[in-house]
């Protein structure tokens, strides 16, 4: 666990307005712990859940880029569920990812290639085609082992015939025009959106 | 009974065997599927984190295309990654006046508009609650007696929103693996999480959760899941998680539908259990028996 201390206020220097959308969603975060004993791999984080939303609320920015916690969150949704103030945290872990994509974090690369490629493929064809995701990722990534962790699985797959070699039945259609109007809405500010379920 | 179908890009690929065995049981079981034409994928878990705008409008654009088909209608969808996506924009476009406008300014460069008409239907919840064990139990002609099964629900179909069953403590597979005649293993890890596509970005992490799992089917004959995702780390990765806990965990893993199939006298080809990547001998041996 990461011995630093999370009370430390904000240091002037550090301008933390990408936290913000985060911080106003954790800000009534009453630091009981039930989300770090709910998450299936605290274990594995190097700040907990809990202590991760105490650094937003502070504003934290680079401490909590620094760490791996929100890459490790997968979307389980048991926090969310549990929180006893009803916080949207499976959530503003996704929007943490999205923060440190677009800073292009050096220790999320691998994550974010993974990400980025695999949308790639959605814009171009509007369906996933495993392979030629897989394929722009490894290319991406430049790191000699990676194709070599997927190669067993890959080989697998083929060998079911489970793998899109393109040209196949499967649908064709690009959603370039899509993505653009999204991006073009995006920098209009404008947009707020309802964040995720509570019943 | 009918339905709109959102099969999801997995279901066309490494998940062949979930579509055909949904469709097998669906057709067997008298529901009339039409499948969403020309959809597309709903973003997965990769286009939240991208642009939530975009993760809403990509699933919007699928809840449009099936609107034109039936205003009324609802959509079965087997993938739980799709069906949480599809749902978040159908609360969206439902519940918030301006996420609908601002998805349908993003749908308007595709000449497609969503209202939020059609229902949300994850294959479990159509299995459990529409046609349940009193529509399926009369459709055995093979009972499973004998085989152990330990149902795995995983996360999305679950959480965050809790449709059809209890999202910490599922039960809702518990009659219609009993109507087969087999029995329910019991466990505690049905609801707990997989790794999700951690087990592909950060393996040494992700496996842990494939290997707590198989540990904790130990003694039962299968696990049957309800996602491509959990059934991949589930089947597909059962080799490295034994390796790395030093232990050989190897289970059969089927999707629900393939198990129901099998006690419903569909044969194996119809279901797609060729395809699967861990079906093993003594499975195989069992049920040829049976
Ligand atoms: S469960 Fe909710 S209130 Fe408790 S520490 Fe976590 S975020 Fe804060
Ligand atoms: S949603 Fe993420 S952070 Fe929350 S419990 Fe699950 S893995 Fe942990």
């Amino acid at each position: 666990m990461n011995p630093q201390s999370v009370t430390t206020l904000p240091t002037a220097e550090e301008s933390s307005e990408s936290l913000d959308p985060i911080r106003a969603m954790v800000s009534a975060c009453i630091q009981c712990g039930t989300c770090t004993g709910s998450c299936p791999n605290a274990l594995e984080m190097d700040l907990t859940p809990r202590k991760m939303w105490r650094l937003v609320i502070l504003g934290r920015l680079s401490a909590v880029m620094e760490s791996k916690t929100f890459i490790l969150c997968s979307d389980c949704y048991t926090c969310t569920l549990r929180c006893p103030r009803g916080l949207p945290l499976t959530e503003a872990m996704e929007a943490l990812k999205g923060i440190a994509f677009a800073r292009k974090e050096a220790r999320h690369r691998g994550s974010r290639l993974f990400y980025e490629k695999f949308m790639e493929t959605v814009r171009r064809h509007g369906r996933i085609r495993e392979m030629e995701f897989m394929t722009r990722y490894f290319i991406a990534m430049k790191s000699p082992v990676a194709p070599f962790r997927f190669a067993p699985l890959g080989l697998k797959l083929m060998g079911k015939g489970k793998v899109e070699l393109g040209g196949g039945k499967s649908g064709d259609t690009p959603l370039g025009a899509l993505f653009e109007k999204v991006a073009d809405l995006e920098r209009t500010p404008a947009a707020t959106f309802r964040k995720e379920g509570h019943q | 009974m009918s339905y709109l179908y959102y099969p999801g890009c997995s279901l066309t690929s490494s998940a062949r065997e979930y579509d055909l065995a949904t469709r097998a049981v669906m057709a067997a079981a008298g529901v009339n599927l039409t499948e969403i034409d020309d959809w597309t994928c709903c973003g997965a878990s990769a286009a939240a984190p991208i642009s939530h705008l975009l993760s809403l409008s990509l699933s919007a654009r699928n809840l449009a295309l099936a609107e034109q088909t039936a205003s009324d209608g609802q959509v079965l969808v087997p993938c739980s990654a799709c069906y949480l996506n599809l749902k978040k924009a159908h609360d969206a476009l439902r519940n918030d006046a301006e996420s609908r406008a601002t998805i349908n300014d993003a749908l308007e460069a595709v000449n497609l508009k969503a209202t939020g008409s059609v229902r949300v239907r994850h294959l479990l919840d159509v299995l459990a609650v529409d046609l349940g064990e009193r529509h399926l139990a009369p459709l055995v002609t093979r009972s499973l007696s004998g085989l152990t099964v330990a149902p795995y629900y995983g996360c999305q179909c679950l959480r965050p929103y809790p449709e059809f069953d209890d999202p910490e403590r599922p039960v809702s597979m518990e009659p219609l693996i009993e109507a087969t005649g087999a029995a329910v293993h019991p466990w505690e890890m049905g609801a707990r999480c997989c790794g999700a596509s951690l087990v592909s970005t950060q393996p040494e992490v992700g496996l842990e959760r494939v290997f707590a799992i198989l540990k904790a089917a130990k003694g039962a004959d299968l696990i049957v899941t309800v996602c491509p995702m959990c059934q991949m780390n589930l089947d597909a990765w059962q080799a490295r998680a034994s390796r790395m806990a030093g232990e050989k965990l190897s289970i059969t893993v089927l999707y629900l539908p393939q198990l129901l199939g099998l006690a419903m006298g569909l044969a194996s080809h119809e279901l797609g259990l060729d395809l699967n990547l861990a079906v093993l001998g003594d499975f195989r041996e069992k049920i040829t028996h049976l």
